[in-house]
């Protein structure tokens, strides 16, 4: 951490111990990535882009999923240390959603982005997946100390895009898997979604209810 | 152990001691027992292994002359590939599913009932079914609807040979045909991704057509049951899930079947659903596909010929509007 690092809460783990839980979370994150490009030079997959397009696509979303699930977790288990995995986690959803969208822009178009973005008009599922990944990109470009620290609490509101983003890539997600009726995944993928979302907004219900009700007793 | 000295201070065991000689042959008839079963228990499982894997060793060899006129000489996609990579949702709905599931298919015995509009309905043994008429090989492009591609040698016969045994009558105007549904031998069956059993269809005329293949091989060997053994249609024109697999029915009917993926997505997948490259499907375009086993991530993709290339078929469709009867 830099010498102008905002501060950060206190954790109750060593600053080694976080050390070694982050490293092996970086790790782990790769490893889907790495397994994917292992195969593909290898030529494992029969389809390697179709193999790359949706091992990307279902990376992002489970990390997405991981980085939503940090703030609950911590309140339920009291682990204060888990959001220092947050921006990691986050990242790593834009580095796989990253890769997704390559592997569409380079597979699909062959870089010709006039032919891509033909493709992003005309068919509502990529037109969602497109948002999403847009959307990404402010959230990526402010994730260093200094543009937390420059941004204050703009930065809050701005990363709460993510709750926009999340529904996005589900949707995008179910509108693909629409093309084979099949929503099995989509279904599971959806609901952890929605569980997460809906906690967050059954806190903020409760704590504003909660300060509506306490002010009369005049705490 | 202890042996107790008898009163006569002589070293012999107690009568009672003896062992009877019943037990004791007992005793080696009961080792006799679990030495067979052993024999039988591990040939049983050579068994077993031999049907888990029979769809990847070499199979059945099945003779066929090829037809030079009705096959492509293009690059044939590897059996390995062609076997692994399947869209056969009876067995699951990944690619890798069927490969790793049919085993469960038992394609003996197997009966084909072949009725509806005809003057001779008939119900067909499989080995009957395969010795109707002479077998050819011939190698077909096979587009599927995701937009890649392979090339097949598949063994059978013009489907056109069946239907001329049956005599159709002036009613029937389409063949639908029907997939085996059974749960215990089909674990994707009771999924809700389509309706069960798989129907598809053709127009008479489409059946009638001499590319039109009643296939029971490909590359010289038996259908291997991720493939849909024993018997299936492949008709080389159409997007690959026209094709119907493991056929237990072909009946002759007077209107348009009510086929599989058209009942679950309308605007996706036509009743027609002819290779066409100037029609996408909703969610991609259809101008391009992937040639299976072409160069891997970084191969160009192909451009996908009207009819999949078999332009004889051209004057079935003629006056028609192919985007609307897409």
């Amino acid at each position: 951490m830099t010498k102008n690092a905002p501060p950060r809460p206190a954790v109750g783990l060593s600053p080694r111990q976080l050390t070694a839980i982050k490293s092996v979370v970086f790790v782990l994150a790769l490893l889907p990535f790495a397994r994917i490009a292992w195969l593909i030079v290898n030529q494992v997959p029969v389809e390697p882009v179709e193999f790359v397009t949706h091992g990307t696509g279902d990376w992002a979303l489970y990390l997405l999923c991981a980085t939503l699930a940090i703030t609950p977790l911590r309140r339920f288990t009291g682990w204060n240390w888990l959001i220092r995995l947050r921006r990691m986690l986050g990242l790593y959803t834009f580095f796989y959603a990253l890769m997704h969208f390559l592997t569409f822009l380079w597979a699909d178009h062959n870089f010709d982005v006039g032919a891509m973005w033909k493709d992003v008009l005309k068919r509502p599922f990529i037109t969602v997946g497109f948002i999403a990944f847009v959307l990404l990109l402010p959230l990526a470009a402010t994730s260093t100390n200094a543009m937390i620290k420059r941004l204050g609490r703009r930065w809050a509101q701005l990363h709460r895009l993510i709750y926009l983003i999340a529904p996005l890539a589900i949707l995008h997600y179910w509108w693909m898997k629409a093309g084979k009726h099949n929503f099995e995944q989509p279904i599971i993928w959806g609901t952890v979604v929605a569980v997460l979302l809906g906690l967050r907004a059954y806190w903020s219900w409760s704590r504003a209810r909660s300060l509506t009700s306490s002010r009369p007793m005049g705490s | 152990m202890l042996i107790k000295r008898n009163p006569n201070g002589i070293d012999l065991p107690f009568p009672s001691e003896i062992t009877p000689r019943e037990v004791y042959e007992g005793r080696r008839k009961f080792i006799a027992r679990i030495a067979a079963t052993a024999a039988v228990g591990s040939s049983l499982w050579e068994l077993a292994n031999r049907e888990a894997f029979a769809q990847t060793t070499p199979a059945q060899k099945l003779a066929a002359a090829r037809n030079a006129a009705f096959s492509t000489t293009e690059k044939q996609t590897s059996f390995e590939d062609a076997t692994h990579y399947n869209n056969y949702y009876e067995f699951g709905t990944d690619k890798s599913d069927p490969a790793q599931n049919a085993h469960t298919l038992h394609t003996r015995p197997w009966t084909v009932q072949i009725d509806g509009e005809v003057k001779k309905p008939l119900t067909l043994d499989i080995d009957r079914l395969v010795k109707l008429a002479p077998l050819e090989e011939r190698i077909y492009r096979l587009r599927c609807v995701e937009g890649w591609s392979m090339v097949i040698p598949w063994v059978g016969y013009s489907l056109a040979s069946l239907i001329k045994q049956v005599e159709p009558t002036g009613n029937a105007k389409y063949v639908e045909f029907t997939t085996l549904a059974d749960k215990r031998q089909m674990p994707g069956v009771g999924s809700r991704v389509l309706e069960w059993p798989y129907v598809e269809g053709l127009r008479m005329d489409e059946a009638m057509h001499p590319l039109t293949l009643l296939t029971v091989g490909m590359y010289g060997q038996v259908l291997p049951n991720q493939n849909g053994a024993p018997v299936r249609v492949i008709v080389p024109w159409k997007y690959g899930f026209k094709s119907a697999k493991s056929l237990v029915r072909i009946r002759f009917v007077k209107d348009q079947p009510r086929t599989a993926w058209n009942t679950v997505a309308p605007e996706e997948y036509g009743f027609y659903s002819n290779v066409n490259p100037n029609v996408d499907h909703p969610r991609w375009s259809q101008a391009t596909e992937r040639r299976i086993g072409e160069g891997g991530f970084f191969a160009p993709k192909r451009k996908t010929l009207m009819f999949n290339g078999y332009d004889q078929v051209a004057s079935l469709y003629s006056g028609m509007d192919l985007k609307k009867y897409f």
